[in-house]
C-alpha cells in the first residue's frame, strides 16, 4: 500500500532525513517513533510530499510526486502535529473541509458531501458539537474533530502526526481505540507518529524507529522496543515487560535497577 | 448547515436593502430639494418601456443624472470596493490588520499623482496616474517581497509592503517639496472625493467587475486557506496559487478605486471587521456582505460630507475616519465576546 525507499530530505541546508525506507501494507498500522527532532513530521510530510525529497513514495503502487494535489488527497488523508484550528469556525464547518479533494476549484459543496460529513461526524460521536465553534473544545473533542476532518476525506491512507499529544491517559486509550475501530471498520491503512512508545507498541502492527534523520530499527514491535534500542537512542533508563504479548516501556530512576519491586 | 445557508441569504438580503435606503438618502439630500416622489418617477421614467413624468425640471433632471446619481454610484462603488479588497487581504494574509493599501498601493498612487499633479499640473492624467501607480506599487512590494523570502512567505510580502510604502512616501515627499504650492491640490487628492461623474464610474466599471468576480468565487477557497498552507496543502489546494489570484482582484479593485476616489482612509479595515463581528468567519459571507457594506458606508459618508457643513464640502476620507472610528468601537462594544 505505501512503500518508500531511500527516501532523503534537506532542508533550511540540514539533511533531514537520510536513506529512509518503510513498507505498510493494505490495512496494517505503522507507528513512527524516535526521539524529539528525529524527523518523525518530517518523513510524513515527505510521504504526503508535502516537502521537497529524494527516494521514492509510491501509495497504491503510484508515485506521489506524479499525482495531481487533488488526487493525492483523495488518496492520503494527513493530520498535523499541530493543527490550525480557526476558533470562530464550526465543527461542521471544519470537517466540511475534508471535502476539499472532491470540489472542482471554484465551484462549492454538494448535498452529498454534506451527508458524508454529517456521517463522519455521527460516527466520531461529534454530532451535538456540529454546531461549536472549534475555540469551545476541549482537548480530546479537537483531536477528534481533526480526525473528522481528516475522514471526511475518505482517503485509504490516513497520515496522523501524534495524535494523541496534549491528552490525557483515558483520551490517548479513546483516540486510539476509536482509530483501530476506524482502521478495521474501513480497511484504512494507517501511519501515526508516537511519541509514547508503550501506545506504539500496544496499538501499531510495525514499528518505525527513527534516530537522528536514519532508520535504526524497524519490525513488530517486540524486536524494536527492546531495552538496548530504547536506551541507545532515546538516552532513558527504561525498563521492557511483556504484559500481554506486546512490549510496554517503564521508565527506570537510574540506580535503581536493582531495587525488589513494590 | 443549512441553517447557515439560510442566514447568509437573509444576511444579503438586509444588506442590500440597507445599501438602496442609504443610496435613496443619498440621491434625496441636497441643495436642490427634489421631493422623493419625482425622484422616483424621474429614474423610473429611465427605464426601458416605462413612461412618467416625474415634473422635475429640465435643471432639476441635469443635478439628478449628472450630479446626484453618478455621484452615489460612484461612492458605492468605492466602497464597496475598498471594503471587499480589505477582507480579501486580510484573507490572504490571516491577518486582520491587513487592509488594502498593506502592499504599496496607495503610496505608489500617492507618488504618480504627486508626479502628475507637479510635473503637468492636469488633473485630467490623475485617475489613469493614481490607478498606474497603485498596480507597480504593489507589483513592486509583490517582486520584492519573492526575491527575498523565497517560498513567498506572507509574512515576507507584507515586510516588502512596508518597506516599499516608506521608500514610494519618501520620493513622493520629495517630488512635492519641489514645488511646495501645489501642496494643496496633492492633499486634497488624498483626502479623497466622488465626485468625478460618469466619465470616471465608466472607467473603473470593467476593472471593478472582474476584480469582485474573482474574489466572490474564492471565499470558500479563502476559507480553506485559513487552516493553514500546509494543511491547505494536503487538502489538495494549491495555497499560492488562491492566494496570488486574491491578491491580484483585491488589488485591481484597491487601484480602481484609487484612481476615481484617492486614498480614502478606514473602509477597508473597518467594514469586513464589522461584518465578522455581525456575520461570522467564513468569507463566503465576509466577502459579499463587506461589498454591500462597504458601499452603504461610503454612500452616508459622501452624505455626511457634502451635508454637513453645507454649501462647504468636507473631504470624505476625514468623514470616513469621523465617523468609523466611533462606529468601530461601538460595533466591539456591542458584540464583546470571549476572546479565545
Ligand atoms: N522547515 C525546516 N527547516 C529546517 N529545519 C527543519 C524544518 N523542519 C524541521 N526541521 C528540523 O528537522 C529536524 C526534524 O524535525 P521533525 O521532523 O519535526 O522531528 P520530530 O517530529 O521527530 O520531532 C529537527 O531538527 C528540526 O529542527
Ligand atoms: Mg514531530
Amino acid at each position: 500500500m505505501i512503500g518508500a525507499r531511500g527516501v532523503g530530505v534537506r532542508l533550511g541546508g540540514r539533511q533531514i532525513l537520510t536513506d529512509v525506507g518503510l513498507s505498510v501494507p493494505a490495512g496494517a498500522w505503522l507507528a513512527v517513533i524516535g526521539p524529539n527532532g528525529a524527523g518523525k513530521s518530517t518523513l510524513l510530510k515527505a510521504v504526503l510530499g508535502l516537502v521537497p525529497h529524494q527516494g521514492e513514495v509510491l501509495v497504491q503502487g503510484r508515485d506521489v510526486r506524479g499525482l495531481r494535489p487533488r488526487e493525492r488527497a483523495r488518496l492520503i488523508a494527513y493530520a498535523p502535529q499541530n493543527p490550525v484550528l480557526p476558533p470562530d469556525m464550526t465543527v461542521a464547518d471544519y470537517a466540511l473541509l475534508g471535502r476539499t479533494p472532491y470540489i472542482p476549484y471554484l465551484a462549492g459543496e454538494t448535498a452529498h458531501d454534506r451527508d458524508v460529513t454529517r456521517s463522519v461526524l455521527a460516527r466520531l460521536d461529534l454530532s451535538e458539537l456540529a454546531a461549536r465553534p472549534l475555540g469551545r473544545l476541549s482537548g480530546g473533542e479537537r483531536q477528534r474533530v481533526v480526525l473528522a476532518r481528516a475522514l471526511a476525506q475518505q482517503a485509504p491512507v490516513l497520515l496522523l502526526d501524534e495524535p494523541t499529544t496534549a491528552l490525557d491517559l483515558g483520551h490517548q486509550q479513546q483516540v486510539l481505540e476509536l482509530l483501530d475501530r476506524l482502521r478495521l471498520a474501513d480497511g484504512l491503512t494507517v501511519v501515526t507518529t508516537l511519541h509514547d512508545l508503550t501506545l506504539a507498541g500496544q496499538y501499531a502492527d510495525t514499528l518505525l524507529l527513527l534516530s537522528k534523520g536514519r532508520t535504526a530499527a524497524s519490525g513488530p514491535p517486540g524486536q524494536v522496543l527492546t531495552e538496548d534500542l530504547v536506551t541507545a537512542h532515546f538516552h532513558a533508563h527504561v525498563r521492557i515487560t511483556r504484559p500481554y504479548g506486546r512490549p510496554a516501556v517503564h521508565l527506570e530512576r537510574p540506580g535503581n535497577r536493582s531495587a525488589p519491586p513494590g | 448547515m443549512n441553517r447557515t445557508a439560510g442566514r447568509t441569504r437573509w444576511a444579503l438580503v438586509a444588506a442590500a436593502a440597507l445599501l438602496l435606503a442609504c443610496m435613496a438618502a443619498g440621491l434625496l439630500a441636497g441643495a436642490a430639494g427634489l421631493s422623493p416622489g419625482s425622484v422616483l418617477y424621474a429614474l423610473l421614467d429611465r427605464l426601458p418601456f416605462v413612461s412618467l413624468d416625474s415634473g422635475l425640471l429640465p435643471v432639476e433632471q441635469g443635478v439628478l443624472f449628472e450630479l446626484r446619481v453618478p455621484r452615489v454610484l460612484l461612492a458605492a462603488l468605492v466602497g464597496g470596493l475598498l471594503a471587499i479588497a480589505g477582507a480579501g487581504y486580510q484573507g490572504v494574509f490571516r491577518n486582520p490588520l491587513a487592509d488594502p493599501y498593506l502592499l504599496g498601493a496607495a503610496a505608489g498612487a500617492g507618488l504618480t499623482v504627486t508626479v502628475v499633479i507637479v510635473a503637468l499640473g492636469d488633473s485630467g492624467a490623475v485617475p489613469v496616474a493614481a490607478f498606474a501607480g497603485a498596480v507597480g506599487g504593489v507589483l513592486l512590494a509583490y517582486a520584492l517581497g519573492n526575491t527575498a523570502g523565497r517560498g513567498g512567505g506572507t509574512a515576507t510580502l507584507v515586510l516588502a509592503g512596508v518597506a516599499v510604502t516608506s521608500f514610494l512616501t519618501a520620493v513622493q515627499t520629495f517630488v512635492q517639496q519641489l514645488k511646495v504650492e501645489e501642496l494643496q491640490r496633492v492633499y486634497a487628492w488624498i483626502l479623497g472625493d466622488v465626485g468625478g461623474g460618469w466619465p470616471q464610474l465608466a472607467m473603473v466599471a470593467p476593472y471593478a467587475l472582474v476584480s469582485v468576480v474573482v474574489m466572490l468565487a474564492h471565499g470558500r477557497l479563502l476559507d480553506v486557506l485559513a487552516v493553514g498552507d500546509e494543511e491547505a496543502a494536503s487538502l489538495g489546494l494549491h495555497a499560492r496559487r488562491v492566494r496570488f489570484a486574491v491578491l491580484l482582484a483585491a488589488s485591481l479593485a484597491t487601484a480602481a478605486a484609487v484612481a476615481v476616489s484617492g486614498l480614502i482612509a478606514f473602509v477597508g479595515i473597518v467594514v469586513p471587521h464589522v461584518v465578522r463581528r455581525l456575520a461570522g468567519w467564513s468569507y463566503r459571507i465576509v466577502l459579499p456582505l463587506s461589498l454591500l457594506g462597504g458601499a452603504a458606508f461610503l454612500v452616508v459618508a459622501d452624505l455626511v460630507a457634502r451635508t454637513v457643513l453645507a454649501p462647504a464640502e468636507l473631504p470624505i476620507g476625514v468623514v470616513t475616519a469621523f465617523v468609523g472610528a466611533p462606529f468601530f468601537v461601538l460595533v466591539l462594544r456591542l458584540t464583546r465576546r470571549v476572546e479565545t
